[in-house]
């Protein structure tokens, strides 16, 4: 589903090459696991996923079901089914959270040529979606993520996951700021949505996430590049035993 | 006025006075009124403002004012549907108040013409100051509009629309406003127009009694033929509030003044703006408000847009008198810049003679922030509807304050009808 193949890329403001020959295969029904110490490149990856404008890509290609995504703004990549949920969302002030939720999801099925949703099924999926995340509906007439705690902005980032039913979700230090009761129900949240015809990518610098979100296989992020690679006990080894090692070996 | 002799003549300036020579035989008005239309036509013979009068700094009247159509007496304009549903409807059509009007509980209306025939209106013909160039243009021509009265304690069911229309040529329109202690009203003033080039000057006086409250609406959608010369005058009185929402989406050279006094303790002002600037305008908003009595209150909220080659001003002068302690006034103008031909200049300024006072303004000019605009294009939202949410979503915010959903629901649909048109 996904490919990664000897990706560079910088940042656009000040040349810094971030990405260096990154690597990266993962399939649909997979949930890979991405870690790496601070400053690996773990985010920027996320975000060039995305299609964020602040990176170039200098080398290399990024190919989804096939094609290349590099050519596609946010909005397109979005359409095409990748989703990222984000490490810090946007409070957008203004801009309602239902009106917000109702634009995307009708926006989505435009570009896939199905009809706009009608506004009891589209009140029914949003209803059953937050009560599947234990959200509070009142939540959802605010602006959006204006005021949300920071476990409350992780929620609504599941929440959007669910609504617009991504192919390859990129989940981005989802469990930072979560308590373990919160964790638990976001990793819920995840879990539900593995399916054969989907797949997850879990950034995250702790096991913790992993023991709930239990994923097929790990990555290490180092310098720009994936340095080793393996199942589930690969992050318990780096629990265990630090990036240290890992690094040690690559080097 | 601009006290310095001007050179020569411009074409706008020699217009006008032509014009007041061959209409002052059918302008109403006694005596006391045609002193006050000779004295107005006197101070433009000094000339329009230039960039020179402090206040007409951002707006050089003299240079921006080209021409001025004539007077046409013959086209012919319809009152429209009221933005609130069920509102009272007060046409002022091409300048001329209507002779059937409705039957408005708790409310006298009149004819400004028969009250300026009768004499009964003279004082407040006077321009409010030595730069007035909307006013003493307004006072030389004006020839109709309305005088509404509200009874004291009257709180009205329905909204009054009063609306001053020109389909072309020139208008000079007066609206007056009592309303009554302890009354409570809505009221829309909605200028607007269609076809070719048009001169309006409108005037609005409002006086809010003791512990009334009133709400004011000025929707401004003229078309880009169209120079727009407006002032908005208001007292507020002991214990009244007074919330004026003024909503600029049109016209080619727009200058709204607001001028407000604070004459009684507990009175509280709220100025709430939008101003959605797009094409090659001019619009300009002046404020100047003066805290005259102790222990009152006031918040100025604006928020713009500018895109294609569009100019705006905001100019808020705060006016804390020395005996008015304990003032409490914020001020906060907010322009979103659109475009790289788009300009905004804002001018915040306060008096403060006062020592025992809580006053500030701020100001900030940005772009969509590119953050947000990622966010929403990450849910697959294309980049236009993405920036149409947020540029919607900016000016929405001082909508929604106005906390009356058939308000807020009403104003914005006026804006998205500016999007469809210009986004």
């Amino acid at each position: 589903m996904l490919e990664i193949k000897n990706l560079h890329a910088r940042i656009i403001d000040d040349g810094t090459e971030i990405i260096r020959g990154l690597n990266l295969t993962v399939k649909a029904g997979e949930v890979a696991a991405i870690m790496g110490p601070n400053g690996s490149g773990k985010s920027t990856l996320s975000y060039i996923l995305a299609g964020r404008e602040d990176y170039e890509v200098t080398e290399g290609d990024i190919l989804y079901n096939g094609q290349s995504i590099l050519e596609m703004d946010p909005a397109e990549r979005a359409t095409a089914g990748i989703f990222l949920a984000f490490q810090y969302p946007m409070e957008i002030p203004g801009v309602a959270t239902m009106e917000f939720l109702k634009v995307a999801m009708n926006e989505q099925r435009k570009a896939r040529g199905e009809e706009p949703l009608k506004v009891p099924e589209f009140l029914k999926r949003v209803k059953e979606a937050a009560a599947s995340l234990s959200m509070d509906m009142n939540m959802l007439k605010r602006p959006l993520n204006v005021g949300f705690s920071g476990g409350e902005k992780k929620r609504a980032e599941i929440l959007q996951m669910k609504l617009l039913e991504p192919k390859l979700c990129v989940l981005d230090e989802t469990d930072s700021g979560l308590d373990i009761d919160a964790l638990k129900i976001v990793s819920d949240g995840v879990n539900a949505l593995r399916s054969p015809d989907r797949a997850i990518v879990v950034i995250t610098h702790y096991q913790r996430l992993l023991e709930h979100i239990v994923p097929d296989s790990v990555h290490v992020l180092y310098k720009g590049q994936v340095i080793k690679s393996g199942d589930k006990s690969l992050a318990l080894d780096l629990e265990a035993n630090g990036y240290a090692g890992v690094i040690g070996q690559a080097a | 006025m601009n006290m310095h002799a001007q050179p020569q003549r411009t074409l706008a300036e020699t217009a006008l006075i032509d014009a007041f020579g061959e209409r002052l035989s059918l302008l109403p008005g006694d005596g006391a009124v045609m002193v006050k239309r000779d004295d107005a036509i006197e101070a433009i013979k000094h000339g329009l403002p230039t960039r020179r009068v402090e206040s007409w700094h951002y707006t050089d009247l003299r240079r921006l004012l080209a021409s001025v159509p004539a007077f046409e007496a013959d086209v012919v304009v319809k009152a429209l549907a009221p933005i609130l549903e069920g509102s009272a409807v007060l046409p002022v059509l091409n300048g001329v108040s209507s002779a059937k009007l409705p039957e408005i509980e708790g409310v006298t209306v009149q004819r400004l013409s028969e009250k300026l025939t009768d004499g009964s209106v003279a004082p407040g013909l006077d321009p409010y100051g030595s730069d007035d160039a909307i006013g003493a243009l307004n006072t030389a021509f004006v020839a109709d509009g309305y005088f509404v009265d509200i009874t004291d304690g009257a709180e009205l069911e329905k909204p009054i629309e009063l609306q001053n229309l020109q389909a072309g040529g020139q208008s000079h329109v007066r609206l007056l406003a009592r309303v009554g202690a302890g009354a409570k009203a809505i009221v829309v003033e909605r200028q607007a127009g269609e076809g070719g080039d048009a001169l309006t000057s409108s005037v609005s006086q409002l006086v809010v009694g003791d512990g009334a409250e009133v709400t004011w609406l000025i929707v401004q959608e003229q078309p880009d033929t169209a120079t727009h010369l407006a002032q908005f005058k208001a007292h507020i009185g002991k214990d009244a509030k007074l919330t004026l929402f003024v909503m600029n989406a049109g016209g080619k050279l727009v200058r709204q003044e607001v001028v407000v006094r604070t004459t009684g303790e507990g009175a509280d002002f709220k100025l709430r703006g939008i101003n959605l600037l797009a094409g090659d305008t001019h619009t300009d908003v002046t404020m100047v408000l003066d805290h005259a009595v102790p222990h009152t209150t006031s918040t100025e909220v604006i928020r713009n847009v500018v895109t294609g080659k569009a100019r705006g001003v905001f100019q808020g002068r705060i006016n804390v008198h020395q005996y008015a302690q304990k003032t409490n006034a914020k001020m906060a103008c907010n322009t979103l810049l659109l475009s790289d031909d788009g300009e905004f200049s804002t001018k915040p300024e306060l008096e403060i003679f006062a020592d025992d006072v809580v006053c500030g303004h701020g100001a900030t000019v940005t772009e969509n922030d590119h953050n947000h605009l990622f966010y929403l294009m990450a849910r697959g939202i294309d980049e236009k509807s993405a920036r149409g949410l947020l540029v919607k979503a900016f000016v929405a915010e001082v909508i929604e304050e106005l906390d009356d959903e058939a308000l807020v629901e009403a104003l914005e649909a006026r804006l998205d009808g500016w999007f469809v048109a210009h986004g």
